[in-house]
């Protein structure tokens, strides 16, 4: 029955030519409005670590204290959200979770072995051996340093495979030195193609989202040891000493900090142990300290831009517009041929076989409307830089389950617009259609 | 064939009752052509869409080829339209977007057959029809006289044991009309029941027996004594 109702369907259509492209047009428009701000919206609302965001945990200590908080009438009472250096080093040092690291940016240069060749300015981390495991950085030659080498300051890197192919045109180079800021350190390891977005283990100094992934790693202690400054935000509720051994001494927010704890009992533990080292560490106030999984911390840094999500809504808004503007086309031309449906009821067409013919009319119209806004959308998301943030807009792609769910959207869209005028149809009574005739 | 016993039609809004059938009784036999006259709104045509099934009844009973059908739901009584009972309308009703084929497939789609077997069913009904040679053209195509036979053709394609006519002359000019009636005739000598309604009295004239209908209710049977017995005992019987 199926290809009998899609030949009627076929029929039907075209009968009415420009009806029908205004319908297909109107649900293109619709579908493909909300799939571009979708395409945007699902790049920057999805879990850039799905297989254990949840064990992913960022704790935050408030090491300024209430009169602070008083002062800063944004403040939302918690603590800030990164810790200072002291603070960090010393949860490095009790190591009180599964993995850790203390993480700060960096952006030194890379000096080629070959003179004729430009210094590489890079963005990086300095990092714990930990992060690697952490983060699950994949590697493409070597691996992450050791504990040891956090320890002894050790002067080794780990490069991505991008600046691997510039100094090293692309050949295993683990073991090779590589000079940085004027500094030899051995590659320890190279990394596969690995861009998180968003950049999840540092919201507070990447902002969420960064345009091109990381060039290189080094060792937390090595990095400041080598008086390497931080390359991100430094957050101070009084003016520090000069110099970057100031900057550590103080109580400025500088390092991004991320924990691994496995189990909802260890997280408990985890956050336990962070109200006894506030205690310690600030006995002049209460312990305010908070431990969130990524999920909840993404969601707290307001990772997904406000105008991504007003977007998303809006462009539903117009598609439920579009929907119901086809309804009401179609409920016109579904009820000017009640003398068809009745005639067909009379000749023993259930009513389901009457939702099924029109129903089917109304995903043709949404397949049709699919179509022509998958080129829609193509053309959106190559333009929704013209509305949102660079940064943002260069997110959104084209791929395989967009243009599947278009389509879908389109079909389920079209059939829903179709149940009204559909159900009345089917109501139609089929002996006062042929007494009126 | 079709019984009716004490059926009643009534229309009702907040202010009035009206009642299109009231106490209608009528007792069709296997086989037989009758015509249902009587004057504009007595109620002939809401007697056809109910013996139709096409419309409820809000009171007595109808047993349709031995099966009582007030308590049928939708899909019931869409199985026997389909199967059991051919309509011919006054205005043909074909499909405008459908050729002449594919208007005579209309019910034989809704019963589930197979390709093969319906384009037989189709070539046979409009061979009968006089009308093979059209099956590609579209009914504005054709003249009155060639739509009706079509429809007669869709009536008859899916073999019902129940033909129900309503002013199927309506439409035609004196020798269209002529035409149709004969081959109402032979289809009716072919062993088909027919229940025809008409205004014509010629027409009516040449049916087995006739049924006249005023306000809603049967007052008057000829023709036929088997018929005339059993309304006089109807009639007896519910006064």
């Amino acid at each position: 029955m199926l290809a009998y109702y899609l030949d009627l369907a076929v029929r039907s259509l075209k009968r009415s030519p420009g009806l029908t492209a205004l319908m297909v047009l109107t649900i293109a428009f619709g579908v493909s409005a909300s799939m571009t701000a979708w395409s945007v919206f699902r790049a920057v609302s999805g879990d850039p670590i799905p297989w254990k965001s949840a064990q992913l945990y960022v704790p935050q200590i408030d090491m300024w204290g209430p009169q602070a908080q008083q002062n800063n009438p944004d403040s939302d009472k918690g603590p800030p959200d990164a810790l200072d250096y002291g603070d960090a080093v010393a949860l490095m040092r009790d190591h009180r979770a599964k993995l850790q690291s203390a993480m700060y940016p960096i952006g030194p240069s890379v000096v080629p072995a070959d003179a004729a060749k430009h210094p590489i300015t890079t963005s990086g981390h300095a990092v714990f051996s930990e992060f690697f495991p952490l983060v699950d950085v994949p590697f493409e030659y070597g691996s992450g340093w050791s504990a040891a080498d956090d320890e002894h300051r050790a002067p080794v890197a780990v490069i991505s495979n991008k600046l691997n192919a510039k100094v090293f045109e692309g050949a295993n180079s683990v073991g090779k030195m590589l000079n940085i800021d004027g500094r030899d350190y051995r590659v320890v390891g190279v990394m596969g193609e690995w861009n998180p977005q968003p950049v999840f283990y540092d919201i507070t100094n990447t902002g969420g989202f960064a345009r091109e992934s990381e060039d290189l790693f080094l060792p937390f202690n090595t990095a400041i040891a080598a008086n390497l400054a931080n390359n991100g935000n430094t957050n101070c509720n009084e003016t520090p000493d000069a110099g970057f051994e100031g900057l550590q001494k103080s109580h400025c927010i500088w390092i991004a900090y991320m924990v691994q704890l496995d189990s909802a009992s260890a997280a408990r533990e985890y956050k336990s142990y962070l109200e006894g080292f506030a205690r310690t560490r600030f006995p002049d106030w209460a312990p305010n300290v908070r431990l969130r999984n990524l999920p909840d911390w993404l969601d707290h840094q307001h990772v997904v831009p406000s105008d991504t999500r007003v977007s998303l809504l809006i462009a539903l808004g117009l598609l439920i517009v579009c929907l119901v503007n086809t309804a009401g086309l179609l409920l016109a031309k579904f009820l000017r041929r009640s003398s068809e449906i009745g005639v067909r009821r009379a000749l023993g067409a259930p009513r389901a076989a009457i939702y099924a013919q029109f129903l089917t009319e109304g995903a043709m119209i949404g397949l049709a409307g699919g179509v022509i806004g998958l080129l829609l959308t193509g053309v959106g998301v190559v333009s929704v830089g013209w509305v949102l943030p660079r940064q943002i807009a260069n997110l959104a792609h084209l791929d395989f389950s967009l243009l599947a769910t278009t389509l879908a959207v389109s079909v389920i869209a079209s059939v829903l617009a179709a149940l009204y005028p559909t159900s009345r149809a089917a109501r139609v009574v089929p002996a006062w259609q042929l007494k009126s005739n | 064939m079709l019984k009716m016993t004490h059926l009643a039609k009534v229309y009702r809004t907040e202010l009035v009752e009206t009642y299109a059938l009231r106490d209608f009784n009528i007792d069709v036999k296997q086989g037989e052509f009758v015509a249902v006259t009587g004057p504009s709104g007595s109620g002939k045509t809401t007697f056809l869409t109910i013996a139709g099934l096409l419309e409820t009844f809000s009171g007595g009973e109808y047993h349709l080829d031995g099966v009582e059908v007030s308590q049928l739901d939708d899909n019931a009584r869409s199985r026997i339209r389909n199967e059991k009972i051919g309509f011919i309308f006054q205005a043909f009703n074909l499909i405008p977007d459908l050729n002449v084929f594919d208007n005579v497939d209309v019910p034989l789609r809704y019963r589930g057959m197979k390709a093969d077997e319906r384009k037989r069913r189709i070539m046979q009904s409009l061979e009968r029809v006089g009308l093979a040679a059209r099956a590609k053209h579209y009914p504005a195509e054709l003249s009155g006289g060639q739509q009706q036979r079509v429809a007669i053709a869709r009536a008859l394609a899916g073999s019902p044991r129940l033909l129900l006519a309503d002013e199927p002359t309506g439409n035609l000019d004196t020798q269209m009309a002529r035409g149709v009636m004969e081959l109402l005739e032979d289809i009716h000598r072919g062993g088909a029941t027919i229940v025809m309604v008409t205004h014509d009295p010629e027409l009516a004239a040449r049916a087995q027996r006739n049924v006249h209908i005023i306000d809603g209710q049967v007052v008057d049977i000829a023709e036929e004594p088997r018929f005339h017995a059993h309304a006089a005992q109807a009639t007896a019987r519910h006064g």
